[in-house]
């Protein structure tokens, strides 16, 4: 539906924008994710038309579009301020766009019933957009966008104004809303919550490049580079070096006490490499279990977070990495600061990545 | 969900003025009552006073010196005299003001859309001109429209005319003084309003399929309305009232309401009748900001 190819956009000497590749299916939820300033609302403007690129071009529908205005571009935004035009009330705000295409009033008023019913705006048609909340601002932004029918609707930090439990009660919607219209939608956002809960595939972009495009599931289980690993979830980078292959795992050493398998197979044997452990895979008990894949180590720190704790491990060589206790209660053996504990990591939960 | 503001309430950050506020605004009050309040109720009193022969004002109440705007004296039908002048004014003030909108609100919204850090540079450029007497610069125009002027001496030397043609002292010449004069005042309010609009409003346009004459149909001009309006207010009632741009490019030929008001004080020495001249001005001031503010609040 939409496709990007080896699209670079410089302002000036800075480079926003570099070589990136991109396809997205029709009926998509995709998420471009990450820091501000990364690259991706200019990467989500040379979609809706609002910038050119320097180098390369951007298909919609298999046309190439990348010299066609926005308002020739079969595309809507809802815009990170919304933008809602605060001089007409909701229902001409949300007909805006429809009466730019000059359809029937007949078939802008069926549609404008349908929209306000869809996302819930029935009775606010005739407000100013200063009349209205944060929430409700946000929905007259999404329907002035979707009421248009676009191939592609493109989003902007939607979110971002909202308070926190609105902002969760909007994923859950936004990601039902796009179910129902089967409308391809590309989201912009810094926020990896928002990316997890609603996306078929992120895209992880920083400085101007994309780091790595799949499911949540793959992005957060299988980052490919250190900036994932790191800018979803936590995770305990460590460097190691391989040291053999042993009945279909391979042999590494982590520090002088921390030898462990895994299935991932090294670039080259003898040459350093990093790993990427979620702090939740690794397991700890106070008593040596009989499995593979175990080291030492002690508690050095206890942070408590409600549900969960958070553990700094030191082993005896220096190694120092974060682990998760859930905090199940009494059925739970209990672990503190201090403490000696066995730390059982499976080899298939150990992920090769690059530095980047 | 946050409830929506009651329409009973101020908008937030805004207060009733209390005493301070009084005080703060003291200085304008007093300039107001002391320079705009107070000559205007003398010059009422005096458009209903007489004058004597030596033209001292007469505290004699009468109509008449309304009935001779309106009414001919020899016929008694109504006057065309002074009625062709305020209509002629009112032409030259309404074409320089639609002049100054037309080429006023461009400007405006190129340097409000330019870069930060252009934008005030561009502005001193739109005010360089107030760095020398308006007189000064009126002058300039005139060397320059004259028959042996700049402009009639470069045409012929281009051999475009033979002979020079007759530019100074037309109604062109005068409409092209006010425009110039004012057209400071237009861009300076529209600016103002171009500088707040939200871009990304004009970009949701362009995304919702107006292209960029309906965006600024629909978009554009309505939210920086009242720049304009402002800026139409600021060129045309000034316009309205001048008189030496008329004098001095217009020759005296055909009178503006602003040069017969300033002959009855000074040559004329009939200062109700020029009171009455003015309190008529005023008047139509009035109603042309009533419709001025009246389209504002119906947009």
């Amino acid at each position: 539906m939409v496709e990007l190819r080896s699209v670079t956009k410089r302002f000036g000497t800075v480079t926003a924008v570099e070589q990136v590749s991109l396809r997205i299916a029709a009926g998509e939820f995709l998420t471009l994710l990450g820091p501000s300033g990364c690259g991706k609302t200019t990467l989500l403007r040379m979609i809706s038309g609002f910038e050119t690129p320097t180098e390369g071009t951007v298909h919609l529908d298999n046309e190439d579009v990348t010299h066609l205005p926005p308002y020739r571009r079969n595309v809507n935004q809802v815009f990170q301020s919304y933008a809602l035009f605060p001089h007409l009330t909701v229902a001409d705000n949300i007909t805006f766009g429809l009466r730019m295409q000059k359809l029937p009033k007949s078939e802008i008023a069926r549609r404008l019933k349908e929209v306000t019913e869809l996302v819930s705006l029935g009775g606010m048609e005739s407000r100013k957009p200063a009349q209205l909340s944060g929430g409700q601002r946000q929905r007259v932004a999404l329907a002035r966008a979707i009421v248009c029918r676009p191939k592609v609707l493109l989003l902007d930090e939607p979110l971002s104004a909202l308070d926190a439990k609105l902002r969760h009660a909007m994923q859950i919607e936004l990601k039902r809303l796009q179910r129902t219209l089967g409308i391809t939608f590309v989201f912009v956002t810094h926020d990896q919550e928002e990316a997890l809960t609603m996306s078929d595939r992120i895209a992880i972009v920083n400085q101007g490049r994309l780091e790595q495009v799949a499911s949540a599931d793959e992005i957060y289980h299988a980052p490919k580079t250190t900036f994932v690993a790191h800018f979803i979830g936590k995770a305990n980078i460590l460097p190691a070096t391989p040291i053999g292959e042993e009945g279909g795992l391979w042999r590494i050493r982590l520090a002088a006490d921390v030898e462990l398998a895994m299935e991932a197979k090294p670039p080259a044997a003898g040459t350093e490499m990093l790993l990427s452990i979620r702090p939740e895979k690794i397991h700890l008990r106070k008593t040596r279990p009989s499995a593979a894949n175990v080291f030492e180590a002690r508690v050095e720190e206890e942070i408590f977070r409600g549900p969960i704790d958070e553990l700094t491990l030191r082993t005896a060589s220096g190694l120092a990495l974060t682990a998760i206790l859930t905090n199940e209660g009494s059925m739970q053996e209990a672990i503190h600061a201090g403490d000696k504990v066995f730390c059982h990591v499976h080899p298939g939960d150990i992920v090769l990545v690059r530095a980047g | 969900m946050q409830t929506a503001i009651g329409s009973g309430e101020l908008p937030v950050g805004t207060r009733r003025p209390g005493l301070v506020g009084w005080l703060l605004m003291m200085p304008m009050l007093v300039w107001l009552l002391a320079f705009v309040v107070a000559p205007a109720a003398i010059l009422l009193v005096y458009s209903f006073c007489q004058r004597d022969e030596l033209g001292r004002v007469i505290y004699d109440f009468t109509w008449g010196n309304y009935q001779r705007i309106f009414f001919d004296s020899d016929t008694g039908k109504l006057g065309t005299t002074y009625l062709t002048v305020f209509l002629r004014s009112v032409v030259y003030a309404a074409l320089t003001t639609v002049i100054c909108a037309a080429a006023g609100y461009p400007v405006a919204w190129f340097i409000g859309r330019a870069p930060e850090r252009w934008r005030n540079r561009l502005l001193m450029l739109v005010m360089v001109p107030f760095w020398t007497s308006f007189l000064v610069r009126t002058y300039a125009w005139m060397t320059i429209l004259a028959n042996e002027g700049l402009l009639n001496a470069c045409l012929q030397s281009a051999g475009l005319i033979a002979e020079p043609l007759e530019l100074l002292y037309t109604p062109g010449a005068v409409v092209l003084g006010l425009t110039y004069a004012y057209l400071p005042f237009f861009i300076l309010p529209v600016y103002g309003s171009v500088e707040k609009l939200d871009n990304s409003l004009v970009e949701a346009a362009f995304d919702l399929g107006a292209g960029p004459l309906r965006a600024f149909q629909s978009v554009i001009l309505p939210l920086t309305y009242p720049g304009v309006v402002a800026g139409v207010l600021l060129v045309f009632i000034p316009a309205l009232g001048m008189f030496a741009i008329a004098q001095l490019m217009g020759g005296g030929v055909d009178p503006t309401i602003g040069e017969v008001i300033q002959n009855q004080f000074l040559a004329a020495r009939d200062w109700p009748f020029g009171a009455a001249l003015g309190m008529t001005l005023v008047a139509v001031f009035t109603v042309a900001f009533w419709f001025a503010s009246g389209k504002r609040a119906a947009a």
